[in-house]
């Protein structure tokens, strides 16, 4: 393909605001006569709220509002209309530690603080479930009157004839997988600067990845039209889902304390509090019987899944339709049933993030069908050829038995790029064991769904306004959250329009000016806000083509634009710049204001919760991994030396951008695969701090390589679809796929510490004293 | 309060602070230099790095008044008017940042480590920027930017 801008290695276009200094976070906003909100958390995890005395707090100098639940009228919000359970700040009950029941402003933090501390809650404990198999059992305390029995979300999907096909397999194996407890980890905590002004209208400056979930949160709670809502974005400090997407306590109270005392309001969360309380990623215990032929060809898979819910059910719906929706890919596989479960515990909330319900049942079924070659004699990388999906020829869809259609798998081939790479291919070759320390190269080979939909709105938009020196401004409502979409959309725009990549600028999100859009998750940017942006940006440039065709009195179609310069196809001497063209166009006759909108159209159809039928995204990515590290036979201690990723992106528009993608999205599922795990006793994270909850640091990640399969998807922009939750989903199974070639032991439960290695060598007469 | 005068970025400071004011609310809250981030407050991050008197900081963890008297550099004080640093171009560069808020601590490390070591050798670089957490990027293109910085400077 010949294109002048996508593809090329090019800076970010906030590269320089970032190393700088000088790109402003939420934090970094402060307003005159700015008063800060703090959070009053509750002491236990399970109680009735008898009654709140705010009145010693009220009368501490330097007070001047103090929010309590019932400020907001029993208003509550949550995924779906039949699962808003969560208010604002606790009601009548608390249902998780920490959870927040008061917010306080006051003229700095310090006095905001102190006045938590004054204010007298009645609570009358409860007992608590923290176990999500336990909170399943007759008789255990209910968390939610209109759940009786704890189950928030309950999917169960049959496709094919399982039993049959069980009956007729040459082996069957059945296993219990758990993935951990882990968070995303971002740097930046949540913050936000709330004004709601005289005219009633409210303006936020919040650290979210999704601010149009924030617009309509504060919209709905404080009962205003979303033209009365502004939500201005400023940088993000990473996202990865969960959080960063919804609203937080302190966001809403933030807002009320404004609207009662006319004064802008900030917080700052500490790290603490949003290691303690914010919503994490599900933890879920994967139950799953597999069966194969002789040949390894897999006949059917049966999977309950369990997963952890916390005390609310926010986006629970999605992730527990994500985890059994991913099922029949990238491996074919005619028969599956699907039991899901979500159910309520007494822990912190858990939702979205980067891997979003797919790690869990990917990671229980790539290290099964090792299992399930290694009972049967085959290579690991055999049986993945094996089972893979073929990349459908062009023009073709290849359908699963769930109707999951692809039009471009690009698996097969990412597996035959690892095996044909040294780390696979020299496997064999290289030492096995060196002192204490035994070696081993593990493999997986996992898919992605780019171009999410959740419920409701799923358009992005992009609006392009050309200036009359032929520079352009690039509006959308998507938001770069860390992950480069920013420098994306302005490649794309550039490349449509012909236009030097400096040409294009882009103004972050404000939801008063930029196009609605649902939000930086579900890997959707690229390929929604980029096809919105493909679409305005044509609608531009075919406004200037009509233009220049009149001045040259030639057919539009007679004319290119590249590199900033408007030319004549057959005669590239006729030319001008696009500087000129703009100018014309701007001035001519009674002038013009040359605009393009376009807003995406894949992905319309709604998500078939019930039966799980059908696409949760436009497209799918596909990746291979392997992994190699050396486990300490006596410490257990594992270090990981050799990422290769082999992915599927479709095409990687912005190659700087995807690598660092995968790059990031692989180590931050190393942490999940050997690191990280918050340890809940009683529903009290004992460990919410960035030292005791271990995430890699630059001495823990391995050298990574990346090699990009090609595939030219036909619905997304360029042939692209979605880079990172791949490799995030692939990184686990390969890691442990690579600990099982080192120590011999299959772990089924994330993450695999040094305490379960060396306990797991003791049980097999393994450890080295 | 307590009276401390400090040099930032090559200006002197005299200022009345509270004395268990910490030395990055100086920065961030009595300067307004917000280039250097609060990512959790207790030393356990590196992105409120800054260097004192050459040695880098985590500023969360130094009191107002321990820098008395004492030579500031914060990411602010990198660029000479337009023209960056070259640890700041070869971040700008070669892409070593995502969402960039450990970046203005992850350059402060990288200033401190160059100084001290020119031509680092990768395991040189990996120690010189444990202190410094990055979720983004997984570090690989965080380390070609110093290893691209190292070449720059020694140009």
């Amino acid at each position: 393909m010949d294109y002048a801008v996508i593809g090329q290695r090019v800076p970010r276009v906030d590269a320089r605001e970032k190393v700088t200094g000088a790109a402003k976070y939420a934090a970094d906003y402060s307003l005159p006569g700015m008063l800060w909100c703090k959070v009053l958390r509750s002491p236990v995890a399970h109680a009735k709220i008898l009654n709140i005395d705010t009145s010693r707090a009220e009368r501490l100098p330097g007070v001047k509002a103090i929010i309590t639940a019932k400020d907001f009228g029993g208003w509550t919000w949550g995924f779906m209309a039949t699962t808003r359970d969560e208010p604002p700040l606790a009601m009548d009950k608390v249902r998780y530690l920490h959870e927040a029941v008061a917010g306080v402003a006051a003229i700095d933090e310090e006095i905001a603080e102190e006045a938590t501390e004054l204010i007298k809650v009645e609570y009358e404990e409860l007992p608590g479930v923290f176990d999500p198999e336990e909170a399943m059992k007759p008789g255990a305390p209910v968390i939610h009157a209109y759940r009786p029995n704890n189950v928030s979300v309950e999917y169960h999907w049959n496709y094919g004839d399982v039993e049959k096909a069980f009956a007729e397999s040459y082996i069957v194996r059945e296993d219990r997988f758990r993935t951990g407890r882990v968070t995303k980890g971002y740097l930046e905590p949540p913050a936000s600067l709330a004004y709601y002004d005289p005219s009633g209208s409210i303006t936020v400056w919040p650290a979210k990845q999704s601010p149009y979930f924030h617009y309509r949160h504060l919209a709905a709670c404080f009962r205003l039209p979303l033209s009365k809502v502004r939500v201005v974005q400023p940088f993000i400090g990473g996202g990865f889902g969960g959080t960063k997407n919804d609203s937080v306590a302190a966001d809403f109270c933030a807002v009320m304390a404004s609207k009662k005392t006319g004064k802008p309001v900030k917080f700052v969360y500490s790290q603490e509090e949003e290691l303690s309380t914010s919503k994490r990623r599900h933890s879920m215990i994967t139950y799953s019987k597999m069966g194969a032929t002789k040949d390894g060809l897999l006949t059917a898979v049966q999977v309950k899944v369990i997963a952890e819910g916390g005390g609310y059910t926010a986006i629970g719906p999605l992730s527990m339709y994500l985890a059994g929706a991913s099922i029949a890919i990238p491996y074919k596989l005619n028969h599956f049933k699907y039991d899901g479960y979500r159910v309520f515990t007494n822990n912190p909330v858990c939702a979205a993030m980067r891997g979003h319900g797919i790690t869990h049942t990917r990671f229980a079924h790539d290290l099964q069908m090792e299992m399930i070659a290694e009972e049967l004699g085959i290579d690991f990388m055999e049986m993945r050829l094996r089972n893979a999906i073929d990349n459908p020829k062009p023009g073709t869809v290849y359908r699963t038995i769930n109707d999951v259609t692809l039009k471009t798998c690009g698996m097969k081939e990412a597996l035959n790029a690892i095996k044909q790479d040294p780390i696979w291919a020299n496997k064999d070759h290289t030492p096995k064991k060196v002192g204490s320390t035994s070696f081993g190269v593990g493999i997986s080979g996992t898919a992605y769904v780019g171009g999410a939909r959740q419920l409701g709105h799923q358009a992005c938009g992009a609006v392009i306004r050309l200036c009359e020196d032929g520079t352009v401004n690039l509006l959308t409502g998507a938001t770069d959250c860390g992950q480069g979409s920013d420098t994306v959309l302005c490649m794309i725009a550039a490349e449509e329009l012909g236009l030097k990549l400096d040409d294009v600028v882009i103004k972050r999100v404000d939801t008063a000016y930029t196009p609605c859009d649902p939000g930086s998750y579900g890997s959707r940017v690229t390929v929604l806000a980029g096809q919105a942006t493909q679409i305005a940006a044509a609608e531009v440039k075919k406004q200037l083509l009509d233009t220049a065709a009149k001045t040259w009195s030639v057919k539009p179609e007679e004319i290119q634009i590249r590199n900033s310069i408007v030319s004549l196809k057959g005669n590239p001497d006729k030319s001008m710049t696009f500087e000129n063209l703009a100018k014309i166009a701007s001035y001519s006759g009674s002038g013009a204001v040359i605009m393009g909108k376009g807003y995406s159209s894949y992905g319309l159809e709604p998500l078939d919760f019930k039966t799980g039928a059908g696409n949760g995204g436009t497209s799918y990515s596909f990746t291979a991994q392997a992994t190699r590290l050396g486990v300490d036979l006596e410490t257990g201690h594992t270090t990981v030396t050799d990422f290769l990723i082999a992915h599927d992106c479709g095409r990687p528009l912005n190659p700087v951008g995807a690598e660092t993608q995968n790059e990031g999205g692989a180590v931050q599922g190393l942490g999940q695969a050997i690191y990280e795990e918050f340890i809940i006793e009683n529903g009290k994270t004992q460990n919410p701090t960035f030292l005791d909850y271990k995430m890699p640091r630059s001495m823990d990640v391995p050298d990574i390589r990346i090699i990009d399969i090609i595939t030219d998807d036909p619905d997304g922009p360029y042939g692209s679809k979605e880079a990172s939750e791949g490799s995030h989903v692939s990184a686990p199974p390969s890691v442990l796929s690579a600990i099982h070639d080192a120590t011999g032991i299959w772990f089924k439960e994330q993450p695999v510490t040094p305490e379960k290695i060396v306990k797991a060598l003791k049980d097999a007469g393994k450890w080295m004293k | 309060m307590k009276d401390i005068r400090i040099t930032v970025n090559g200006t002197a400071y005299e200022l009345s602070v509270r004395p268990h004011a910490t030395l990055l609310e100086v920065i961030r809250e009595e300067l307004g230099l917000t280039g250097t981030k609060e990512g959790c407050g207790v030393g356990e991050c590196g992105a409120c790095t800054v260097i004192m008197d050459g040695k880098t900081v985590n500023a969360c963890l130094v009191l107002a008044p321990e820098a008395n008297g004492k030579e500031i550099t914060t990411i602010e004080g990198l660029a000479q008017g337009d023209r960056l640093d070259p640890i700041q171009e070869a971040f700008f560069e070669i892409g070593g940042l995502q969402c960039g808020f450990c970046t203005p601590g992850m350059i402060m490390s990288t200033k401190a480590l160059l100084a001290e070591t020119p031509e680092p050798t990768d395991q040189q670089i990996r120690k010189g920027l444990e202190g410094n957490f990055c979720r983004c990027t997984g570090y690989t293109k965080v380390f070609d930017s110093v290893r691209e910085a190292s070449r720059k400077i020694r140009r």
